[in-house]
């Protein structure tokens, strides 16, 4: 039922068959499980369909949280191609929670200045000026195969994942309260049984389809092509983009760096052409050529031709079947939303599902999976949209007003906001959502540092006499995140008391090394943050005591009628 | 609540528009779509807020009136 290429984030339209010569996928061999020889299903509470991206940073996360969980992947390797290839902090964050973020980081390509251009002009530069005092950087370019490789290699130290290779879902009924499914090997087909199935089976998502439900937007009438480019130019580590270069003209280009020396380049086509023939390596070499000049020696070292959708389902919750990544939504690349996107969705739904499942939460919990990023999908297909506008006019007036613009942006800096080639990743807020505890008699008068629904910053720290990261001391469960001074021993004890999910953490522990934690939190003497294991602020209090911390907790683990029920 | 001004508010009315047409007067129609673009930007940061902008893209779409 899964096909070999829709089960991870989408699935290229074409390829041209060349032999990457950076990066050998690795082989996971298919290995037999103790429940294929079961005599009945064997029960398993979280199963999830592919490992993309989202299917194994749910598995990494759901088991920070204490969960246990299987993966079926119907392939054996990572990626095929770079993919997507820009992460972003927030996805760093998340992959350092994981225990993974630092192979992530010294083999990708740390990147923070970019150039546009317009025919044959630079129109400007820019700097993203990363703020100082965070363990991450911005941006990182690393080919999907590498990301995908060192969460298969985190996998394999955590004890509570089962990640099963060359194990196809054929068959899955989810209309009782267990979810039934059928798996094929080539040792046969086995069932097993779940009570939530997790599917991560990209864009074009098998089991969407068979459940007959859809992920609705727009198809954009337009094709680019991915060449992955193996030289040793001279280019600076930047993201260069052209509108309208005389060596492609009346399209876009891309050009970034990745890790290996391999650069990305992206070639809007337009959609009259035809995907077959621009695979071909005739047709990509003098396309690179005009641009790059025809004395520097490159390598063509993988190629796709794709077309794109904004889209996403109305519902990613279909009775205990919940949908993540590109199968729940999907945006154009400019921007970087696509894999980060997909991450931040997963880190929402997994501490959450960890808690109904260990009957923590209400199983309501989950729907505010969907509250929340429904908005964060909506975000990122509006800002993907407004993109695809801006590098794609619709019409002759829209051109005309995005050539205009281009032109003024080299003298007026004003026009320079207007220039969008991709607004890049950022995590959304959930300021909105039911799960927060808003602004209220609670914290009026503690409004600096970061607002309730907001995620949290890092900040440089010593904690016990050790270097530190704020971040490091957040996340898989609930923290209090407070200021001691004036609070006396009943009322610390009484809030230590309420939950074994909340810690308390004090900030006088903490060295602020460099005053970004102060700076950043601005906490004084009695004042606290209530931060979810997502590392989202759900509260936070100018006067703590039991009674609001214990509310905005409930609040928090989905019973919404704490707050004014008490 | 309307921002946008909608009476009178230039210094002088007629040597405004004496100069909106002589700029155009000497351009194709391409280039003055050109220049209407170039213009529309310069005015709209200067406005930079986005009721006002919004109002008056709304009342500029009704070509009926």
């Amino acid at each position: 039922m899964v096909s070999p290429c829709t089960i991870r984030a989408d699935c290229p339209q074409t390829v041209a068959e060349k032999m990457q010569k950076t990066y050998s996928n690795p082989i996971y061999p298919y290995r037999k499980s103790a429940d294929q020889e079961a005599q009945q299903p064997v029960h398993h509470p979280v199963i999830i369909i592919g490992a993309g991206p989202c299917g194994m940073a749910a598995a990494l996360d759901l088991a920070k949280q204490g969960q246990a969980s299987i993966i079926l992947d119907d392939n054996n390797t990572v990626s095929v191609g770079s993919r997507a290839i820009c992460f972003s902090k927030r996805t760093l964050e998340i992959m350092d929670r994981y225990g993974c973020a630092q192979p992530m980081v010294e083999k990708g390509v740390t990147w923070q200045k970019g150039k546009v251009f317009f025919k044959q002009e630079k129109v400007y530069e820019f700097d993203l000026l990363p703020e100082s005092g965070h363990k991450l950087p911005a941006f990182i370019n690393l080919q999907q195969y590498y990301f995908e490789e060192y969460m298969v290699n985190q996998i394999a130290k955590e004890p509570l994942i089962d990640l099963r290779w060359m194990h196809k879902l054929v068959e899955l009924d989810s209309s009782s309260e267990d979810n039934q499914l059928k798996v094929e090997t080539e040792e046969g087909v086995y069932a097993l049984s779940c009570d939530y199935l997790l599917v991560a089976d990209g864009a074009n998502s098998k089991i969407r389809t068979e459940l007959g439900l859809e992920s609705k937007g727009q198809v954009f009438q337009d094709r680019f092509l991915i060449a992955d480019v193996v030289m040793k130019a001279d280019f600076p580590t930047e993201r260069w983009f052209w509108f309208d270069p005389e060596f492609h003209p009346n399209q876009s280009v891309l050009l970034h760096k990745q890790a290996d020396d391999v650069w990305r380049i992206d070639f809007q086509l337009g959609w009259d052409a035809d995907p077959e023939e621009e695979k071909q390596e005739a047709k990509i070499r003098p396309r690179i050529e005009a641009m790059l000049g025809k004395d520097v020696e490159f390598e063509l070292e993988w190629a796709s031709v794709y077309t794109f959708q904004c889209r996403k389902m109305d519902d990613f919750i279909h009775n205990r079947v919940i949908f993540m990544g590109d199968a729940a939504h999907q945006v154009s690349p400019f921007g970087a939303r696509g894999a980060n996107g997909g991450v931040q969705s997963v880190e929402n739904l997994s501490w959450k599902l960890a808690r109904v499942l260990k009957g923590q939460a209400p199983a309501t919990l989950i729907e505010s999976y969907n509250e929340e990023r429904q908005h964060g999908a909506a975000e990122n297909i509006l800002n993907s949209t407004r993109a695809t506008d801006f590098i794609t006019p619709k019409n002759d007036i829209s051109r005309v007003f995005r050539d205009e613009t281009l032109r003024l942006a080299k003298h007026y800096p004003f026009a320079r906001s207007l220039v969008n080639s991709g607004r890049l990743s950022m995590p959304c807020d959930y300021q909105h959502s039911s799960l927060i505890t808003k602004s209220s008699a609670l914290n009026t008068g503690f409004d600096a540092g970061i607002a309730p629904g907001f995620v949290c910053l890092d900040a440089p720290i010593r904690i016990n006499g050790k270097d530190s990261w704020l971040l490091e001391q957040l996340g898989n469960r609930f923290v209090l995140l407070y200021n001691g001074e004036g609070i006396d021993n009943d009322e610390l004890k009484a809030l230590a008391a309420i939950s074994d999910d909340l810690v308390l953490l004090d900030s006088r522990e903490l060295e602020d090394k460099e005053g970004m934690l102060a700076e950043r939190y601005c906490i004084s003497g009695g004042q606290g943050y209530l931060i979810r294991p997502d590392q989202y602020v759900a509260a936070k209090f100018k006067q703590l005591n039991r009674e609001q911390v214990n509310n905005a907790l409930q609040r928090a683990l989905g019973y919404q009628s704490a707050q004014e029920n008490p | 609540m309307s921002k946008l001004i909608t009476e009178n508010h230039f210094s002088d009315a007629d040597a405004f528009y004496a100069a909106l047409t002589d700029v155009h007067r000497e351009l194709s129609t391409a280039d003055s779509e050109r220049l209407n673009a170039r213009l529309i930007l310069l005015l709209a940061n200067h406005i930079g807020d986005k009721q006002v902008l919004l109002e008056a893209l709304d009342i500029a779409a009704q070509l009926e009136q």
